[in-house]
């Protein structure tokens, strides 16, 4: 017979479980935490680090021996996974947390989950986890959900309690990006949805296993929601199998180092983070305030955008600007007042998806340590507007590609960040921005083994870098999201995609240009084959750029894309015919189009975004992975430079001579840049700037006159609508820049473009027996 | 940690041999590079006035010689405005609000459309090197980037004495 436990409340919680042998629950624990930090500015009080002081070497031999067993585990463990994304991408990472979920170190990899599964465990806390459904030893706990802090669905989390003499001491999260989610189109980050309730498979913090063993009821349940159960398996064996392993590090340690070392380290290393973030700060910026916008398009009113829902079917731009207040203390404080609403697309992103993910992107620049923890995250203060694209307040945003937008936002970072090096002297820290990582290859359908099959090409991985004040970007070379991204190998792609590479080629003119230009992106030309039902979307940016060069360095190139259809290919190939091979070298003057049927359907244009389109066996698809942006004026390029670019392809004669002012020869192909000639040139391309430039103030009337008119487009209309709508003192800063008439104003409901979700909004810390974990100023 | 006057000259000239480079990357910061930096920078310059903070690979804020106001300056010597103020509202600024001036520097395609973005470049009214490109959306605000703290920068950071300021 079932007995009620007379302690269970209303929700069916079962009481209080004791977990940390204190009298505490979790909550009141972790709330104790906060309030020593908030009083005393250390985290957890901590004003002196009593371990690290009185033992300093035994304090590094903890860490290297943590540190090292995560790395360690990471490694080992992306073994057991079949994806290429996690095996051969590396889309995978490990991080140990104490008892209050936070972090204490992590591995390498995608390390923006330092802060997600951080935000999970939290999430457990304030909900009352350990009364229902109970924190036990040998737990696991799967998490993905994006309205808690995940950054897309696709990031699945399997977290760990860690109990010593059946004490809580910790968690151990491990996270691995799925290759799909079984959202309402195949790939891990798709754009068919605008909703949560299409973004795929959802799971909140679920128990999913006892006694180290994945439970039966969850290993069918997830395995059918996703569309390849293969890799999911193989995938979620990765995660145990890290998190095992870590586990078992952590309890060799306590055993050669006690418990009470283990727990002091666990606290006093965060605020070594905390502490080290100020210094490096002080080491390398100015204090002063920074100011810096990104911008990216959602473009889809295109019909090869289709979606479910006819208040989606709007063109829109996605608007992070940034204030970087830099104290003197070395504080500093992130403020992006003024960002656009979310919006009925899969690009919203949780703020903790922000507040963690700038990290990925710090340990490449100004926190290039092995230290990477929540301490850097107590050090800074973030204002993340609440309705704003990165901190949404409904309940029904999509998230599946969250970094469409992540990544331009944090453009203005690196910015900001650059722009400080370069004052205080750093010129080799100067980075002008990063690549847009795109495009996404996604689709799915039967492959060339005759399985369900789904794909997301993380070539992306290896976009053009922003350049430096020294030196060029380097040419597809890496990702701002994953400090150890790799391009893979065409073999690999090969056999996990029914589409055979035709060519792989850097991407002429795609880094920005300047005095140091931007890496180059590469293109890789692509044919379907053997499979069947097939489809292939688009996900990237077409009509602007995220990112902006810096000092006189130009934006690296936007995106655009070719598929082509009814090639005629197969009867080339079976004639020993001519068919499009390598790269396409200038779009101005395209040649795939030679090389297949005249009849052929070709799509050649902006519009980067697409949802699930057929392709047929012999249909081509181009996958062109974009640069970074540029440095400085571009007139200051050295002339070798650029002759070497000419002659490597990396950029078109054209212009060469109408950006860079050279003067050069060719023979055989072989460029030669005079360098007499071209200096003359650039002396009469200064004159012929000024002859077509204007006062600043001058232009400024005319465009005053257009904002007064309302004569801009709908998108840009309706971005600074939402903006305005979120925020009285952007609006304010506005109308006073452009000296605009108090009744001045711009409404959404003005547009004449479907504007749901700008009144109604409902925000899931609405719903019942739900606390939501706040880590931002809202 | 520490290099070498010659060292940092060439670091800004970009002639700066790579196995240098990279040390300056992976060691700790040097802490006199500022201070090494601004003078190196001094004696490339053709102005007298004294430099007190780079902003950019022709543009400074310096101190003038006969006044000690803080103005921004051209390394050609124009001087724009007040180091408090948004200096490219005293440039001259060309925009590339159609296809065909967007296709003049990238290949069809691989430009903005400029009914989303538009570029924005700013020059020196005197020697027409260019300072700046934005790249926002019509109608955005001319962006004022950075209002540097140097008082506390040179006082509490670095511990070099404050320029006088008029």
């Amino acid at each position: 017979m079932n007995v009620i436990n007379p302690l269970n409340k209303g929700s069916g919680d079962t009481g209080f479980a004791d977990l940390l042998k204190n009298g505490q629950t979790l909550k009141q624990y972790r709330d104790g935490i906060m309030k020593r930090t908030a009083d005393t500015g250390y985290y957890n009080g901590l004003e002196k680090l009593a371990l690290r002081d009185s033992d300093p070497i035994g304090y590094e031999k903890l860490f290297s021996k943590l540190r090292g067993g995560l790395v360690h585990a990471r490694e080992t463990a992306k073994k057991i996974a079949a994806s290429p994304i996690v095996e051969q991408e590396g889309e995978l990472c490990f991080t140990l947390y104490n008892a209050a979920g936070d972090c204490i170190l992590t591995s390498t990899g995608i390390i923006i989950h330092v802060g997600t599964m951080g935000a999970a465990i939290k999430y457990m806390i304030e909900n009352n986890w350990e009364g229902n459904p109970r924190i036990n030893p040998g737990d696991m706990f799967t998490t993905n959900d994006c309205a808690i802090g995940n950054v897309h669905p696709c990031d699945i989390a399997t977290i760990v309690p860690i109990f010593w003499e059946d004490r809580l001491i910790g968690w151990v999260g491990g996270v691995t990006h799925v290759i799909d989610t079984g959202s309402v189109t195949p790939g891990s980050m798709s754009t068919g949805q605008v909703q949560r309730f299409g973004d795929g498979y959802m799971i909140t913090c679920r128990k999913t296993g006892v006694n180290d063993t994945p439970l039966r009821d969850w290993l069918h349940e997830s395995q059918r929601s996703v569309r390849t159960p293969k890799y999911w398996i193989l995938d979620e064996r990765t995660r145990i199998a890290g998190c095992h392993m870590i586990r078992e590090l952590v309890e060799d340690v306590i055993r050669h180092d006690g418990i009470e070392a283990y727990e002091k380290f666990g606290f006093e290393v965060i605020e070594e983070g905390r502490r080290g973030l100020l210094s490096r700060i002080k080491a390398m910026t100015l204090p002063g305030i920074y100011r810096k916008v990104a911008f990216v398009d959602v473009p889809y009113t295109h019909p090869d955008v289709q979606v479910s829902s006819a208040f989606a079917k709007l063109d829109s731009i996605m608007h992070s600007p940034c204030e970087i207040t830099i104290k003197k203390d070395g504080s500093w404080r992130l403020d992006f007042e003024g960002a656009s609403r979310w919006g009925w697309h899969t690009f919203n992103a949780h703020h903790v998806a922000f507040t963690s993910g700038i990290w990925v992107m710090m340990s490449q620049t100004l926190v290039p340590t092995q230290r990477i923890n929540d301490g850097a995250f107590f050090a800074t203060q973030f204002h993340l507007p609440k309705g704003t694209w990165c901190n949404p307040d409904d309940r029904r945003t999509g998230h599946a590609y969250a970094w469409h937008f992540l990544v331009s936002g944090w453009a203005a970072l690196w910015r900001g960040l650059s722009q400080a090096y370069f004052s205080r002297g750093y010129l080799e820290e100067v980075n002008a921005g990063n690549a847009n990582t795109s495009n996404w290859l996604q689709g799915g359908g039967i492959n060339q083994d005759g399985e369900i099959h789904a794909v997301n090409s993380f070539e992306a991985s290896s976009c053009g870098t922003g350049a430096c004040a020294v030196k060029d970007g380097l040419n597809h070379a890496a990702a701002i999201w994953n400090p150890e991204g790799d391009m893979g190998d065409i073999e690999i792609w090969e056999m996990a995609e029914p589409l055979l590479y035709l060519g792989r080629n850097v991407k002429a003119n795609s880094g920005g240009y300047g005095k140091y230009r931007g890496g180059c992106g590469f293109e890789t030309l692509r044919m379907v084959w053997n499979s069947h039902d097939w489809t292939m979307f688009f996900m990237g940016n077409g009509f602007m750029n995220s990112d902006w060069g810096m000092m006189g360095g130009y934006p690296s190139a936007t995106g655009y894309r070719f598929e082509a259809h009814k090639t005629g290919l197969k009867e080339r190939i079976a004639s020993g015919g001519d068919i499009p091979m390598g790269g396409d070298i200038d779009p101005t003057h395209p040649t795939y189009e030679r090389y297949i049927d005249a009849t052929a359907i070709v799509k050649r244009d902006k519009q980067c975004i697409t949802t699930e389109d057929c392709y047929e066996n012999h249909d081509l698809y181009l996958n062109y992975l974009r640069g970074g942006p540029g440095f400085g004026d571009p007139l200051d390029r050295e002339i070798e430079a650029i002759e070497n670019d000419m002659n490597q392809v990396f950029l078109l004669p054209e212009f060469a001579r109408k950006v860079y002012g050279a003067v050069f020869t060719e023979d055989k192909g072989v460029f030669k840049v005079d360098a007499a000639k071209t200096k003359a040139r650039r002396a009469e391309i200064r004159k012929e700037r000024l002859a077509r430039a204007v006062p600043t103030r001058e232009w400024m009337k005319e465009e005053r006159e257009r904002i007064i008119n309302k004569h801009a487009s709908v998108q840009v209309q309706h971005m600074f609508a939402t903006s305005f709508g979120l925020s009285e003192k952007f609006t304010n800063e506005f109308k006073k820049f452009w000296s605009l008439p108090d009744d001045w104003q711009l409404l959404e409901t003005e547009l004449g473009v479907p504007s749901y979700g700008s009144v109604h909004r409902m925000d899931l810390s609405t719903l019942p027996d739900v606390t939501t974990v706040v880590q931002c100023e809202e | 940690m520490s290099y070498t006057n010659e060292q940092v000259s060439h670091l800004i000239e970009g002639t700066l041999d790579w196995e240098t480079v990279f040390r300056m990357l992976s060691m700790p910061k040097d802490h006199t590079r500022f201070e090494q930096y601004r003078d190196a920078l001094q004696t490339k310059v053709t102005f007298k006035d004294r430099i007190v903070l780079p902003l950019s690979p022709h543009m400074y804020i310096v101190q003038t010689v006969n006044a000690k106001k803080w103005v921004v300056k051209c390394d050609c010597g124009h001087e724009f405005c007040d180091y408090r103020e948004n200096w490219k509202l005293h440039a001259v600024i060309y925009v590339r609000d159609t296809e065909e001036a967007m296709t003049e520097v990238y290949p069809k395609l691989m430009a903005p459309d400029v009914s989303w973005q538009v570029y924005r470049e700013y020059y020196c009214p005197t020697c027409g090197v260019m300072h700046d490109v934005e790249a926002p959306t019509p109608w955005y605000p001319v962006i004022h980037d950075f209002e540097p703290d140097i008082e506390t920068f040179y006082k509490d950071w670095i511990g070099l004495p404050v320029p006088e300021r008029a």
